[in-house]
């Protein structure tokens, strides 16, 4: 339902993104990684409608955005980042202004409002000025706005950022409810959520697509997928047998004492390790099996290009 | 409802959300009925007329409708929330029509409520109530014209106070324009200098003959204006 060609930006000289192609389709949540000024929201904000590429298209239902951006900009719903609003407003009003700009009747608006703040939880901020309202209320605002004409496409550009861990957990729940109808974009720098939400992420960094896979694709990109962690008793010899395991390519001791064991790509290393456990009579508190450390991995693609996180270079912060 | 319709409402009812619009219009007419008693000698110039009222017009607006203007847009890029307006389906054209709109109509509202002027010189004496009429309009088309200046300028930069100082300098040029034959000079520069001046076309108005030029005068400078905020504000999208 996205379709994203060839979209460069270019401010002045410096290239905020460069040749990215994707496309998405419905059911989707994608993901949208990438270190600060790697050009998520730049690209967001070309998709979104806000700014004009310097070449290249983005389809949105079917509707180019530059030739056609009332239709587009109808088919999907926006949260820009920082969630803003008009503060002077109340949610009540700012909910009826944008439902009128959506051009929903009386009575389509008046129901849809009713769902948005059941499903946000707005009951007891409607008639307080957004202004005064927590940050978590305002990001609410931000999304209800957003969801309001139940748009096919939704594009939510870092809806966690500053919320505190209840709030991002109930945001998280709202996207994953929201995904079975919908296509959902959602940019964000923190990497557990790219697990707990998403069907696909995308990392991008100095404009350019790194990656491109399902969250667990990513994961099995670490060093660390499929290793096995463990805290025992005597340290020093478990980590010796460990290492004499076949199929165990290094151990590694964590400050905490703890142990995880590195397995050679594609060997099973849990089984034997358990089995060593149990032959030896090591005494172990905790066993676990590493999916990956997304972190890691994250690290290691956009490093990886010689690609440095350079929000200095990024464009006019002011006037 | 149309998007214009909706955004001026918004707009018009934001400017009396805060207490800012009530102590607007308290300054307004402080300062348009000092003027015209203390330094225009009303009274003692035993006219029934309004001249002395609307003479003042010009500067007042020069330093008043900047104060109007300058939040039109600088306040929606500061907070951010002008990437809200435009990413949802409204034109730019019907987004600055919208807020100009309702910028103009609060000049307006002003402007109306110093009617108790013209009730006190109905009172007093017989004045030629064709011109006080005729005066208002151009006084209110003159406001206009500085708050598309004012739009512009708000356009420009996310700081109000900057708008605010770039909306009275430019304001200031189309003052001097209107001024400059009084500083002697001829030929078609000056001509045409003076011909782009508010006070000459404000005048021309308020001696109570409405001429279709002054009139298309005020709102071509204010169609001109509104297309290069369009302008400006695309430019500068990105910052």
């Amino acid at each position: 339902m996205i379709e994203i060609q060839n979209l460069t930006k270019r401010y002045g000289g410096f290239l905020a993104v460069d040749n990215l192609s994707f496309s998405v389709a419905a059911g989707e949540v994608l993901g949208f990684l990438g270190p600060n000024g790697a050009g998520k929201s730049t690209t967001m904000k070309m998709i979104a409608g806000f700014l004009s590429p310097t070449s290249g298209h983005v389809t949105v239902a079917g509707f180019d955005i530059e030739q056609s951006p009332m239709q587009a900009k109808q088919a999907l719903g926006y949260l820009p980042e920082g969630a803003p609003a008009y503060g002077e407003m109340t949610p009540n009003r700012f909910l009826n202004f944008i439902g009128d700009l959506r051009q929903m009747d009386a009575a389509k608006k008046k129901s849809r409002i009713g769902t948005v703040i059941e499903q946000l939880g707005l009951q007891k901020v409607l008639e307080q000025p957004i202004e005064t309202l927590s940050k978590g209320f305002k990001r609410r605002v931000g999304i209800a706005q957003a969801i309001l004409h139940d748009p096919k496409v939704l594009i939510l550009d870092e809806p966690t950022d500053g919320l505190d861990p209840n709030q991002k957990d109930e945001v998280r729940n709202l996207i994953s409810g929201m995904a079975k109808d919908k296509l959902i974009i959602v940019s964000t720098h923190i990497l557990e959520e790219v697990h707990a939400v998403c069907t696909r992420a995308i990392i991008i960094a100095g404009g350019k697509l790194l990656a491109d896979e399902t969250p667990e694709k990513l994961e099995a990109r670490s060093r660390y997928h499929g290793a096995v962690s463990l805290r025992a008793d005597n340290t020093e010899a478990v980590k010796a047998a460990l290492e004499k395991v076949p199929g165990v390519q290094a151990v590694e001791m964590r400050r905490d004492g703890s142990l995880t064991a590195i397995a050679k790509s594609g060997a099973a290393i849990f089984a034997p390790i358990n089995a060593l456990i149990q032959t030896e009579k090591f005494v172990v508190h905790d066993l676990a099996l590493e999916r990956g450390r997304m972190d890691e991995v994250f690290r290691t693609i956009t490093n990886f290009t010689g690609v440095t996180a350079s929000s200095a270079a990024q464009p006019g912060a002011n006037v | 409802m149309s998007a214009i319709k909706t955004i001026f409402k918004r707009e018009l009812s934001s400017y009396f959300a805060t207490p800012v619009a009530y102590v607007f219009l308290v300054i307004f007419l402080l300062l348009s009925g000092l003027l015209t008693f203390w330094i225009g000698r009303w009274f003692e110039s035993g006219q029934a007329s309004l001249m002395g009222f609307f003479s003042f017009h010009p500067w007042l607006y020069l330093v008043l409708m900047p104060a109007i203007a300058m939040r039109m847009w600088a306040e929606e890029r500061n907070t951010g929330s002008i990437e809200l307006l435009l990413t949802l389906p409204v034109t730019l054209r019907d987004a600055v029509i919208a807020k100009f709109l309702a910028a103009w109509i609060f000049a307006g509202v002003a402007l109306v409520l110093t009617f108790p002027m013209w009730f006190l010189v109905n009172y007093l004496g017989e004045p030629d109530n064709g011109v006080i009429f005729a005066s208002y309009i151009g006084s209110w088309l003159m406001a206009g014209a500085f708050l598309s200046i004012g739009a512009c300028m708000s356009a420009a930069t996310r700081s109000q106070v900057i708008a605010f100082v770039l909306t009275v300098v430019v304001g200031l040029f189309f003052l001097f324009f209107g001024l400059i034959q009084v500083f002697g000079g001829e030929g078609w520069l000056v001509e045409t200098a003076a011909g782009l001046g508010f006070i000459t076309h404000f005048n021309s108005i308020s001696k109570g003959v409405l001429d279709l030029r002054d009139i298309v005068f005020f709102l071509a400078v204010i169609a001109g204006f509104l297309a290069a905020t369009m302008v400006v504000i695309e430019l500068k999208k990105a910052d």
